[in-house]
């Protein structure tokens, strides 16, 4: 049993017709033949033909919740690296503290980790991102690993399943971004231990099962569980 | 010193033993290089190359940027060491000229117009050369692309066709491309069988020609399919190595 039922794609390939089935994310038509444009795991939901990528850089989309660093500082905004093709601009007006005229730098500085929000993203994909809300803040401390940002549902797991079991087993603060990076605050051998279980997910993403076999995992040399 | 060398029998039969229509020996492996988006490593014959693909990501310098599409830069170089007398290494006439038609090649299949502003790199690093280095690189180049997760339309392949001692054959190698009367690379889309790169060194009749690109278009449908294998393979066997 290969993939027990999940069908990988590559680019170009035929995956139905066009009145039978509808096109879905990853995929393009062509003379009503609906196929594959990248990578990934053929997926049908309510006729629509999805194509779930493997690999591949983060796409912003508004709304998504993600983990940037800044690059740059301005007299009005900053420039923020949020893991996507483009950098995103953040306002001043975007952010929860009260900033006069250049005084940008006291409050964000290049290397600051950040949790925003998507805010906008434009025809020209010219970014927006914001920290106006109440769960989006300045990440102090803590370490940033980056992941595959296809794999983000895999790791959150079935109504975040996944994220509260390696949250549980490793007593790490955990925050994940939709932009394939992971921030983490905790001991030594929390933070270990959580590298080891996202490797092991990022490497088994295509297959089933996998929350199971991280909780052994993580089970294994646990002493104390909250 | 064009006549005197036989390069194939009248029985067709070539200097390695393969028949006209007989393609080398093709090994493909993707995903070999972590710190890349995607990769790809291919062994074609004597041909060893290894494709890095970076992106999609923003251009620069900014005026290079395309407002609508994203940029396709292929960079083709050959090691100092992959040829027999060393190679002065950087950029020279030709391996410009091959980085040009590889990225008008590659800029034909991948979806550009969901990348505006942004650029695809794609690093093509030829080890070790033995005739056909610019197909062997494209058809690496198309695996490592799918490996970086870039969205296409198709994956491109190449090979090339010639002529040796007035015989039309398929994939030429090192003295059959030294020796031969003509050699001509096609690179096409096989799904929809578009040419993405034609380019001819030698004589040809239109007969000849005709008659050595049916042969070339043939031989791309055969390396399409070892591509495909070769990424497919890739994946399944993560989702194989749980399974023990």
């Amino acid at each position: 049993m290969p993939n027990e039922g999940r069908q990988i794609v590559i680019p170009g390939q035929i995956l139905g017709d066009m009145p039978a089935f509808k096109p879905g994310r990853g995929t393009f038509v062509e003379n009503k033949k609906i196929y594959a444009e990248r990578l990934g795991v053929m997926n049908i939901q309510d006729n629509f033909i999805n194509v779930i990528p493997l690999k591949g850089r983060y796409e912003p989309i508004v709304g998504d919740v993600v983990i940037g660093v800044v690059e740059e500082a301005s007299t009005s905004n900053w420039m923020v690296d949020i893991n996507a093709p483009y950098p995103a601009l953040l306002h001043v007006h975007e952010v929860p503290w009260e900033i006069e005229f250049a005084d940008t730098e006291k409050y964000l500085n290049t290397g600051d980790a950040i949790l925003a929000k998507v805010l906008s993203v434009d025809e020209s994909k010219k970014l927006q991102i914001t920290l106006n809300d109440r769960n989006l803040f300045k990440l102090k401390g803590g370490h940033i690993i980056e992941f595959e940002p296809s794999i983000y549902r895999r790791i959150m797991g079935k109504q975040y399943s996944m994220i509260e079991i390696i949250q549980k087993y490793t007593r790490c603060r955990i925050k994940v971004g939709k932009n394939g990076r992971i921030w983490l605050d905790g001991d030594a051998e929390g933070i270990a231990k959580v590298l080891q279980a996202i490797s092991k997910i990022e490497s088994e993403a295509a297959t089933f099962g996998l929350t199971d076999r991280i909780e052994e995992l993580l089970k294994k040399d646990a002493k104390d569980v909250r | 010193m064009k006549s005197d060398i036989k390069l194939i029998t009248s029985e067709g039969k070539r200097l390695d033993g393969r028949g006209p229509e007989d393609i080398r020996k093709i090994k493909i492996e993707a995903g070999v290089l972590h710190r890349a988006d995607g990769s790809c490593y291919l062994e074609w014959g004597g041909n060893k190359v290894l494709v890095a693909v970076y992106g999609p990501r923003e251009a620069v310098p900014r005026h290079t940027q395309n407002p609508l599409r994203a940029i396709v830069q292929a960079r083709y170089n050959m090691a100092a060491f992959s040829v027999e007398d060393r190679k002065r290494p950087g950029p020279d006439r030709r391996s410009v000229e091959i980085s040009k038609v590889i990225s008008e090649a590659l800029e034909k299949v991948i979806l550009t117009e969901q990348f505006p502003r942004a650029t695809v790199n794609v690093n093509i690093e030829v080890l070790d050369a033995e005739a056909g280095t610019r197909c062997a690189g494209l058809t690496a180049a198309g695996v490592a692309l799918i490996d970086a997760g870039i969205p296409m339309r198709d994956i491109p392949v190449a090979i090339a066709a010639g002529k040796i001692n007035g015989q039309v054959v398929l994939d030429l190698g090192k003295e059959e491309d030294n020796f031969g009367d003509a050699d001509l690379p096609v690179a096409i889309s096989p799904r929809t069988g578009e040419i993405l790169l034609l380019q001819m060194d030698g004589h040809l009749t239109v007969d000849e020609f005709n008659q050595a690109f049916d042969l070339a278009v043939k031989g791309c449908h055969a390396v399409s399919e070892i591509q495909k294998k070769a990424v497919i393979h890739k994946y399944q066997t993560i989702a194989a190595e749980v399974q023990e």
